[in-house]
């Protein structure tokens, strides 16, 4: 193991986690916004609100994210009405790409998620705000999702780290995050092992502290103290 | 409605047969090493509980991609010394075995836990009811745990099945020639990347939809003589 080169390589390295960060950071938040509708639609009792979200979701759960990605970055430019719009400077560009495919992807999962959480909250829970005159929607907002936002959390934090690991899909569409910029090194370098130990170093500590955070989320929601019924 | 294929629908059935050939083949190492894995996290010995618990935090941790990328190309040199030992020249991994180590590690990693949980959900007196009767335990093992834990363990090997499946498009990165790599060389032959993808897209769903159905039949089998509680 040649520590030096990898001690040299450091800072380059921290740079591209920088970028998986950053992708991450969005895709999991903007998953999470586009995630309650869906999650909310997708555990409706018509059938025809259901239909919808079901696909969807079955599209993005059932296909790799690197279909997804190809379509997305690659596919698109197929067609000229897309290349001629004037979102094409975004679709054009591998950032956008990645982070438009990862939160439709995570937005799947997440709605899943969601879709879980909801049904497991106690139906004496919510009968109880119905019978203290709630309207659907107050009940909804006041009382399901606060409780089921607690209830998905520690789903919500293995989705995050997946969608960590998957943000190394990034470097097969050009970007330069951990992944993309160890293969980077390593073309110049010759040395696969000692940079991807390194980049392996990084998502092991990514992930750590990811875990760390959550909980502390968890503490701070009182996750624990909605458990005991 | 009527896809043309230009010619390359052999070549992405091809691509298909690979796939699943990889998936299969990765399947039967994850499900060895996660059995160990299992076993050894779950033994009374230290050294053995703290493998188990590192391999499974180890390879948790890091992407799936990476695993891939370091096996296929981190193990060229590991190999030419071997290839040198050996006296064959030119020993290397090619991308299917690489494939199938790199996906089975991260199956087992995964198998590792589901396989865990099951061996801790089966009661304490069938073991101890085994020990009664004079078995030895590698025979409790085989005759009273395995069978068991099979059942409880089914529904989650299925979920990391479909994953394992949807992570072989990730092996296309390193040229082995699967669904993902066919309809890349037929992108770059007709310039019809959201065609091809889409129908690349549609063989994966098809093949979880397939899985789906088999794990159903699997799960039924492994519950018969269980009365499933209805709430």
């Amino acid at each position: 193991m040649n520590w030096e080169v990898i001690i040299k390589w450091l800072p380059r390295l921290a740079q591209g986690a920088t970028l998986t960060l950053e992708l991450v950071a969005i895709a999991v938040l903007a998953g999470l916004i586009l995630a309650i509708p869906l999650g909310i639609a997708r555990s409706s009792r018509h059938w025809y609100v259901r239909a919808l979200p079901y696909g969807y979701i079955f599209f993005f759960r059932g296909t790799p994210l690197l279909v997804q990605l190809f379509l997305v970055y690659y596919g698109l430019a197929q067609f000229d009405a897309i290349r001629t719009s004037s979102l094409w400077p975004y679709l054009r560009d591998p950032f956008w790409c990645t982070v438009i495919t990862m939160t439709l992807h995570t937005a799947a999962y997440i709605a899943e998620i969601l879709r879980g959480a909801l049904q497991a909250i106690p139906r004496g829970e919510i009968e109880a705000a119905r019978a203290l005159g709630m309207s659907r929607a107050k009940a909804l907002f006041y009382i399901m999702l606060p409780r089921a936002a607690r209830i998905g959390l520690p789903a919500y934090s293995n989705e995050v780290i997946l969608m960590l690991k998957a943000s190394a899909l990034a470097s097969t569409v050009t970007l330069l995050e951990l992944t993309g910029m160890a293969r980077t090194i390593i073309a110049r370098t010759y040395l696969p092992v000692e940079i991807f130990f390194a980049a392996g170093l990084f998502y092991l500590l990514i992930s750590f502290l990811m875990v760390r955070a959550f909980k502390l989320l968890e503490r701070w929601l009182r996750v624990d103290a909605c458990q005991g019924r | 409605m009527n896809i043309d294929l230009y010619g390359f629908g052999p070549a992405l059935a091809a691509g298909a047969l690979m796939t699943v050939k990889l998936a299969l083949s990765a399947l039967c190492l994850g499900l060895v090493l996660g059995l160990l894995g299992a076993l050894a996290k779950t033994s009374p010995y230290k050294p053995l509980q703290w493998l188990g618990g590192t391999y499974s935090t180890l390879v948790r941790g890091v992407p799936e991609l990476l695993w891939v990328l370091l096996i296929y190309f981190g193990t060229v040199s590991l190999m030419n010394r071997l290839g040198e030992l050996l006296n064959i020249p030119d020993l290397e991994l090619n991308a299917f075995a690489a494939g199938v180590i790199a996906l089975g590690l991260c199956f087992g990693a995964y198998a590792t836990e589901v396989f865990r949980g099951a061996i801790l959900a089966i009661p304490k007196g069938h073991r101890e009811a085994g020990i009664a009767l004079g078995m030895s335990k590698a025979r409790i093992f085989s005759r009273l745990i395995l069978p068991q834990m099979w059942r409880i363990a089914l529904p989650g090997l299925g979920n990391l099945f479909m994953i394992l499946m949807k992570d072989t498009a990730l092996v296309s990165v390193i040229g082995l020639e699967e669904i993902m790599r066919h309809s890349q060389i037929a992108v770059t032959v007709t310039k019809q990347p959201f065609t091809f993808y889409m129908v690349a897209a549609f063989i994966y769903l098809g093949l979880t939809i397939l899985a789906m159905i088999g794990m159903h039949f699997m799960e039924k089998r492994a519950a018969r003589g269980f009365a499933r509680a209805t709430s």
